[in-house]
């Protein structure tokens, strides 16, 4: 930069939009998305949005297909277009695609769909209830999803730290919005949107202060410059273990990893469910995807000095969240407990800091991501006058009232333990052999156990639905869906079956993907 | 009778192979047909119900004409020449353990798969004529098919893991063709009985499987037949005797027999081609074609002779005392069956016979196992035969197709019984004059029990019951039932003609001629005069003396006999209550020991998440507050590391 400076020249900073076409579309489409939503008249907003949304993740998708197998650090050195980041981009696409179809239902509730009338409006407030009474529906959750996803397209792919805080937070700001939507129960929603607010932005100062620190010691916030720096040796050793520590903050705080999950059930709890599937799915991979960027990229050559650490926080996070999910009485947050399981699990992969940990993770991910979106589109269907019925004794007899979106959610339930035929085994068989050729036994054993212990909760639901009596008169049914979410529980429901039973294809797509560029 | 000409011939028979070519290519065929025609049955259903059981009988003959094209190819090849195998494609690749989906056609298979699917075809004809008045005679011809794909499959496999694959699907048809009138109580009991015994036979067939494995690492033929003779003499006995486990479960040996008189519940086609001509054979095609293994495990062939020669002996004494005409059959094909095995057992000089007495079993058993069916035809379904008598008047065709099962059985020159039961009398007493006498007596007591089913059946008085009107049965039965009865007249002498069958199956199962201490004359005229003494005492107590409609109370042996020898007694005792006792001994150990501990760790977790669950408070202030103490505890962890 200073030589730059010197020679008081300027260089045209040259941009490969090819390259950087999939986040470039879907930014594009989610500036369109808001000017619809500012100049359309409202009859016709839903149908342009519903339009925009899904070509664009369809055409942000065929980008990725078509600049597959490229290895470039695109735009002057910010972004890194390389197997591992196009993998994950595709799949966030995939999965936010899915998440969109159950976001796009209209038929669950009577009242119109998961989102508020009006989010200003005070919670019990009058103009809440005039609002509601209204019917008024509205489209403003399109825009928002769609800065979230372009975020996300470049969180896995930041090559620096400066471009990885900034997609983190364009990645978050909606979410936090998004977050406190729902129409029912709007005061769970909005604690839960501030909630995630603070936490987040508290999140995001350690992260940006752990930036500040590595530049300090390298002198520059590129990930292959820190890495140099290492390797030269230069500078304080413990400026960079602190800034270390500080980052990973940051991005652990984002996967939801103990000791700073508290967020997570809260806010999986109160947000609107649709709105959760996508955040548990989507915002997984995408912080999955920058932590291993960043510890394999940055930090793989102090990797004996952060292990012993991430040792500690993927136990605790596969004991403290499978501990917790045990005694959960509500739906949505033994999910989120589930979720923070699921993530230690995933922690096992990025410990090992090999190409079977990379790729391991990666097919977990995918493999959690769409049994998770589905899992959360059932959540939508099962409903009592007031909303859904997410306690869980209100599922008991599921199995008799709707045997099909039982059997659904139980193949869901057993992907999550693990149980093999589903795409869950797969992932956990990925992470946990590399995890043994990563010399993490300890760890790996541990997540054995955890997740025999976990198969507990998983399993006690499916005897819930399928053995128990249905207490009689609770007015809980299973509302039929419009073809949106049918068709993303359809396509979830096939997708785990096809990565359980042929879970070649995943795998050979997620080594071919390879690893990091440098 | 002339001894065999000839010279010397090896003991042990030959188990190498060529390629298959030209025609022999064709023996995937054999087991494609049946099976597509069984998937064509029974996945389209009832839309196949008016011309489905033609498909049946189509691909049966199909499969029938391949395996004679197939036979006439074999004749033209050398003797050591005409084994051929067929690799279809690699089944089981994982590390050591390589199973190839491989056919194998050879003389011993050949003689199976010609058996299989010609009684297989004419029985399939019998069946569209019996089975005319059931609305679901189409599920019957799907099961009829899938029992001969399964069976041939069972005798064309090259290894025995496929071995298994077929022994599993007879055993599978079986059961379905057994509770094929599943809404009678008694036929699904028996179906499940017939399953649950044969599991214990099939057992020990995969138990034979996995030591073969352990032994000799490979389970193809070849490599377990062609290494036999270096194997420890204790494996070699363990495998014979797992394999006996297997052949008894299949062929309703003693002490696996009980099945198979139930299994007469099954409508009387599935008896005489399943349980007579050839799935309750297969234990004996198992023992042939492991002569390497029991050649070599003189201790197995112990065990082979003595459960033959006490099978025989008790089937023919259940054979007595039945009044069911299908009873007093399937205690005779459990009597003739013990005869195989037991000729099986003697080794060299056994096995030819064995399978030679086997096939012209095939042919009488089932003649008169149709025959009874065309009785009961012309009879409402009657099977008592104290009911019966004088259908001679009536049933002309029944009764001398019959009677030339009947001769044939009891082995009156020239019908076919008479060449195949006397070689393995022969050879008995060529191993010891004890077993001899054994099969002797059995010859005797069949003789009695065979003519007083005929006596009761188509001579004396008529004891019919108001009701009935017998009458002779359609062509589209009779003209299967009269080939075979002309089959059970001379296909003893075509076989043994020129001493064919020996030469035919000698490089496979290997043969030693049967050396006898006398005249071998004595021994036919004696066999011939004590079985003539023993029809004619039969024809004078059933078919002189009045028959009593309702049966007389007897002496304990009849007593013993009517319940089966107590067979089923014999296995609550020795199997079912000691497994109950196990079982209960195991739901204690489970409910006090392993939910104990199981309960006691879920309390402790679910104690300690009950506990851990109050942190989580929904202050946001708090948990900002763990976030900061977290991040501490990283940075301290990290640095900790470094010091």
């Amino acid at each position: 930069m200073s030589s730059l400076l010197a020679a008081a020249s300027f260089d045209v900073p040259t941009i490969e939009y090819g390259q950087l076409s999939p986040m470039l579309i879907i930014f594009g489409v989610a500036v369109l998305s808001l000017l619809v939503e500012a100049f359309a008249p409202r009859g016709s907003r839903r149908p342009i949005q519903l339009v925009l949304v899904f070509a664009g993740l369809a055409a942000a998708f065929a980008a990725v297909v078509m600049i597959r197998g490229t290895q470039h650090i695109a735009a002057m050195g910010s972004v890194a277009v390389d197997g591992p980041a196009l993998f994950m981009q595709g799949a966030i696409l995939v999965l936010a695609f899915i998440a969109a179809l159950v976001m796009a239902e209209r038929q669950v509730d009577p009242l119109g769909d998961a989102f508020a009338p009006r989010a200003s409006a005070l919670p019990g407030s009058t103009d809440e209830i005039a609002f509601t009474r209204l019917g008024w529906l509205q489209t403003e959750v399109w825009p928002l999803f769609l800065f979230s996803v372009g975020g996300m397209l470049l969180f896995p792919a930041s090559a620096d730290l400066l471009t990885m805080f900034v997609a983190l937070e364009v990645v978050s700001l909606p979410l936090y919005i998004m977050a406190g939507l729902a129409r029912r129960r709007r005061l769970l929603s909005q604690e839960a949107a501030l909630k995630y607010f603070v936490l987040g932005a508290f999140s995001s100062a350690f992260f940006l202060y752990g930036t500040a620190l590595f530049y300090g010691y390298a002198g520059s916030v590129d990930l292959s410059a820190i890495s140099d720096a290492l390797t030269a040796n230069a500078g304080s050793m413990w400026l960079v273990i602190t800034a270390t520590g500080l980052v990973s903050v940051g991005l652990l705080f984002k996967i939801g990893a103990v000791p700073f999950h508290q967020w997570t059930p809260d806010v999986y709890q109160g947000s609107p469910t649709p709105v959760t599937g996508f955040m548990a799915a989507c915002t997984k991979i995408a912080a999955f995807g920058a932590l291993l960027r960043i510890m394999y990229v940055a930090l793989g050559g102090i990797r004996w000095d952060w292990r012993p650490m991430m040792y500690v926080i993927a136990a605790l996070t596969m004991i403290v969240g499978t501990l917790f999910a045990l005694t959960q009485t509500d739906m949505k947050r033994m999910l989120a407990y589930s979720s923070i399981a699921q993530a230690g699990f995933m922690l096992v992969g990025v410990i090992a800091t090999n190409q079977a940990g990379l790729s391991g993770t990666m097919v977990y991910l995918v493999a959690y991501g769409i049994a998770t979106i589905g899992a959360f589109a059932i959540v939508t269907l099962v409903r009592d006058s007031t909303g859904e019925a997410s306690h869980l004794s209100q599922w008991a007899g599921l199995g008799r009232k709707a045997p099909i979106v039982a059997s659904a959610f139980a193949l869901f339930l057993l992907a999550f333990a693990g149980i093999p035929l589903t795409s869950g085994f797969t992932g956990k068989f990925a992470v946990f052999t590399a995890g043994i050729a990563g010399g993490a036994t300890p760890v790996v054993i541990i997540g054995l156990v955890a997740s025999a212990v976990a198969a507990f909760f998983y399993v006690r639901v499916i005897v819930l639905m399928f053995f128990n009596e249905p207490t009689s008169d609770d007015g809980v049914s299973v509302v039929v869906p419009s073809g949106f979410t049918t068709l993303a529980i359809t396509i979830s429901v096939a997708l785990t079956l096809v990565i359980g039973l042929v879970p070649q294809l995943i795998l050979d797509l997620a080594n071919q993907a390879g690893l990091f560029i440098r | 009778m002339s001894p065999f000409s000839g010279a010397l011939a090896p003991a042990a028979g030959e188990i190498s192979a060529n390629v298959a070519h030209g025609t022999f290519t064709q023996m995937w065929l054999l087991i494609a047909l049946p099976l597509a025609g069984a998937a064509i049955l029974l996945l389209l259903g009832r839309r196949t119900n008016t011309w489905g059981h033609w498909v049946g009988v189509l691909m049966s003959a199909g499969s029938f004409a391949i395996a004679v094209s197939i036979f006439l190819a074999m004749r033209q090849e050398s003797g050591g020449n005409r084994a051929f195998t067929q690799h279809l494609f690699q089944w089981i690749s994982v590390g050591s353990f390589q199973v190839p989906f491989d056919l194998r056609i050879d003389q011993l298979s050949m003689v199976f798969v010609l058996l299989i699917t010609g009684v297989g075809t004419l029985i399939h004809i019998y069946s569209v004529g019996y089975m005319s008045h059931d609305h679901e005679r189409r599920r019957f011809f799907g099961y009829l098919n899938l029992f001969v794909a399964a069976m041939l499959l069972l005798v064309l496999a090259d290894n025995y893991l496929l071995l298994y694959v077929g022994w599993e699907g007879v055993g599978l048809a079986s059961y379905l063709l057994i509770g094929f009138w599943f809404y009678k109580e008694t036929a699904a009991v028996a179906a499940k009985k017939a399953f649950v015994v044969n599991r214990v036979g099939d057992v020990g067939l995969s138990i034979a499987v996995m030591l073969m494995f352990v032994t000799f690492g490979s389970v193809t033929f070849e490599g377990v037949l062609g290494s036999a003779p270096k194997a420890s003499q204790t494996s070699l006995t363990l495998i014979g005797l797992a394999l006996l486990l297997a052949a008894c479960g299949k062929s309703a040996q003693f002490p696996l027999q009980s099945w198979l008189l139930d299994a007469m519940e099954g409508p009387t086609p599935v008896s005489a081609l399943i349980h007579a001509a050839t799935m309750v054979t297969a234990g004996v095609y198992l023992i042939a074609r492991s002569n390497a293994i029991f050649n070599a495990a003189p201790t197995a062939q112990t065990a082979v002779i003595v459960i033959g020669a006490i099978t025989l002996i008790m089937g023919a004494i259940i054979g007595c005392a039945k009044d069911d005409i299908k009873k007093a059959l399937a205690g005779s094909t459990m009597s003739q069956i013990g005869y195989m095995v037991l000729a099986a057992g003697l080794g060299p000089i056994g096995y030819v016979f064995a399978i030679f007495h086997l096939l012209t079993h095939g042919f009488f058993k089932a003649t008169m196992f149709l025959g009874a069916g065309s009785v009961m035809h012309g009879m409402n379904d009657q099977v008592n035969m104290r009911r019966f008598g004088a259908l001679r008047t009536v049933m002309v065709l029944t009764t001398i197709t019959f009677f030339a099962g009947y001769l044939a059985i009891l082995g009156i020159p020239p019908f076919a019984g008479f060449y195949s039961k006397d070689k393995i009398i022969e050879s008995a007493f060529a191993h010891s004059t004890l077993v001899g006498l054994v099969t002797l007596v059995g010859a005797a007591i069949t003789a009695f029990y065979m003519t007083r089913l005929v006596a009761m059946t188509f001579l004396g008085r008529a004891r019919w019951p108001d009701d009935a009107h017998p009458h002779e049965s359609p062509a589209m039965m009779m003209v299967p039932v009269s080939i075979l009865a002309v089959l059970s007249a001379v296909s003893g002498f075509l076989l043994i003609h020129d001493n064919w069958i020996v030469n035919w199956l000698e490089p496979v199962v290997g043969f030693e001629e049967p050396v006898l201490g006398f005249n071998v004359n004595i021994l036919q005229y004696g066999t011939l005069a004590l079985v003539l003494v023993s029809a004619a005492l039969g024809y004078v107590l059933y078919a002189r003396r009045p028959v009593p409609e309702v049966a007389p109370v007897g002496s304990f042996l009849t007593q013993a006999a009517r319940a089966d020898l107590y067979g089923d007694e014999v296995n609550e005792a020795v199997f079912m209550r000691p497994g109950q006792y196990l079982t209960r001994l195991l739901v204690w150990f489970d409910n006090r020991v392993v939910d104990g501990a199981v309960n006691g760790t879920a309390a402790l977790i679910g104690g300690l998440s009950g506990r851990a669950r109050r942190t989580q408070n929904g202050f946001a202030r708090s948990y900002a507050l763990t976030m900061l103490g977290g991040a501490a505890l990283v940075i301290a962890a990290l640095v900790l590391v470094r010091l």
